[in-house]
């Protein structure tokens, strides 16, 4: 396992002030702060609609997709505002890349489903598809199981391996930042320890943000961990952000203590 | 008396069975009685020669020209109309008014009986328009009455697309466009397909419509512009005015032969496109 780091010595890769988000009427997201470390893994835990998904989406702006989505504060990745005049949804999501819960592969073979992404960025010479393939499916180590049948359809891969598979699309468009949003609650746990050991070794290259309902994980896989809850107000704030290990052994909010040591949630 | 469930499992097992039996036996009646009437009348000089004495002798070359030109008028403009009505209701509204009058619009044109179709198509195309009884007045004519078959098929296909794959689609920064066309409309395809073969069968078997506006003479089309008499009218005529049952059977049998010919090969299509993945 990678030694755990107490405060990532690493530049900040995304930064939220005073973010708050609302769906319409409903007041989702509440002052939001805190800063994300670049080449490092922080998870966002909290109890079922306390915000977690829709926190992790604000930074690729998926929430966007749902008309009422209403959002303030300032959202910086690297020195670019996320949500500024002039920013760019599609060349923030180019660096911003997404994993979702289930692997939702496209009825595609596998080689399609890893080049779609380049190729919607323009890339067509085939021997430069050919080698994001190869080099996105050896980066989650799929490469060896699957290189002998590259057109067979990526939904007679298992669960598992489809998961990977939706993480090497993900990463074939060469992005900065990994979100995943409970990306092993569907899989078996053999598959899941292959998905953290894949954290691990993506973690050199990306920042990843992982949204886990699986408290083990958070503590295994994150370098960071926030605590987000439901306040008194109905709105999802931040109860407690900082390195995991701190938060596991001294949390400093009674909340914290409580959901992590399984009290409520 | 009262039925055990295992009893009343098996009686409504029993009789969904006999449903389904009786409509696939009905189905293979009517076709395999067609079909063995028919298919002796077909011959190679039934096959290219058109017909002659109102269609007592000679054969019906000239009317399978006429159903594949109509056909094909009506489809080639049915389809980036439908598709992209479909298209716009089902990826770029969000119901608003204009959707819900476009899909109002639909649906009472999908009510219409074909007839009605018809004396449209003759009093807007071939009377006011001076297009004349013409293969173009009757493509047009069946175009709007498929209209709403390949809008409605094709909205639903492209709704029945999972929705997360629009959602991977745009973390990938894909654009709206790229998204639709490089991911929905892929998988979509098999359903609008199915849509649009759905409507290439009524629109060969119309007779109604099409008397009405592409005529009923059965010369060899010269042009769109010529009256041309297409299949399903031809044994219309032939078995209405007692003119010959057996080339109404003869021709009725190669509709049918046509119509299985154009869904093998539209199936192999789009397995193709599948298996080929883009």
């Amino acid at each position: 396992m990678a030694e755990k780091k107490l405060v990532p010595n690493q530049s900040i890769k995304l930064r939220t002030r005073s973010l708050n988000l609302y769906y319409g009427a409903f007041h989702a997201l509440g002052d939001i702060t805190m800063d994300i470390y670049d080449r490092s893994i922080t998870a966002i835990i909290g109890p079922s609609g306390c915000g977690k998904s829709t926190l992790l989406r604000v930074f690729n702006r998926m929430n966007d997709l749902i008309p009422s989505v209403r959002v303030e504060g300032e959202v910086l990745l690297d020195d670019l505002s996320v949500y500024g005049k002039n920013a760019d949804v599609v060349s923030l999501r180019k660096k911003v890349g997404m994993v979702f819960q289930r692997p939702n592969v496209f009825p595609k073979n596998i080689y399609d489903n890893i080049a779609i992404g380049p190729k919607k960025h323009g890339i067509k010479r085939l021997s430069q598809l050919d080698e994001i393939v190869e080099r996105s499916l050896a980066q989650v180590a799929l490469w060896d199981e699957v290189k002998d049948d590259l057109k067979k359809p990526g939904l007679e891969l298992t669960p598992g391996q489809q998961q990977r598979l939706c993480i090497a699309r993900a990463i074939a468009v060469e992005p900065e930042v990994i979100l995943m949003d409970e990306s092993c609650s569907a899989l078996d746990p053999e598959s899941t320890m292959k998905i953290e050991e894949l954290m691990f070794s993506l973690m050199e290259r990306y920042a990843i943000i992982i949204v886990t309902h699986n408290m083990e994980q958070a503590l295994r896989v994150s370098d960071m961990a926030a605590f987000l809850m439901i306040g008194q107000d109905r709105i999802g704030q931040l109860v407690e952000y900082g390195p995991t290990i701190g938060m596991f052994s001294t949390p400093k909010d009674k909340r914290t203590e409580d959901y992590i040591t399984g009290r409520f949630g | 008396m009262k039925l055990t469930p295992a009893q009343s499992e098996r009686i409504a097992k029993t009789m969904i069975w006999a449903a389904a039996l009786l409509v696939i036996g009905l189905l293979l009646f009517i076709m395999v009685y067609i079909l063995v009437k028919g298919l002796p009348v077909l011959s190679l000089q039934f096959l290219t020669d058109i017909p002659r004495s109102m269609g007592r002798a000679g054969g019906i070359a000239s009317t399978i020209v006429g159903t594949f030109m109509v056909t094909a008028l009506a489809i080639a403009i049915v389809i980036p109309f439908g598709i992209g009505t479909a298209f716009y209701l089902a990826e770029y509204t969000k119901g608003n008014i204009v959707t819900r009058i476009i899909r109002f619009s639909a649906e009472s044109l999908a009510g219409i009986p074909s007839i009605v179709y018809g004396l449209f198509g003759f009093i807007f195309f071939v009377i006011y328009l001076g297009l004349g009884w013409s293969i173009i007045s009757g493509g047009l004519t069946l175009a709007f009455m498929i209209l709403p078959t390949v809008i409605r098929t094709s909205e639903e296909a492209i709704l029945a697309v999972p929705h997360i794959y629009r959602e991977v689609s745009f973390s990938l920064s894909a654009t709206k466009w790229q998204t639709i066309s490089k991911v929905v409309f892929p998988s979509a395809l098999l359903g609008i397909v199915n849509g649009v073969l759905l409507s290439v069968g009524r629109c060969v078997a119309e007779t109604a419509a099409v008397i009405l506006t592409a005529g009923s003479s059965y010369g060899m089309p010269t042009s769109v512009f010529s009256p041309t008499r297409t299949m399903a009218v031809h044994f219309y005529l032939l078995a209405s005015e007692g003119i010959s049952m057996e080339n109404a059977y003869g021709t009725a049998a190669l509709l049918i032969v046509l119509i299985l010919l154009i869904n093998v090969v539209a199936n192999a299509f789009v397995n193709r496109f599948i298996a080929k993945g883009r």
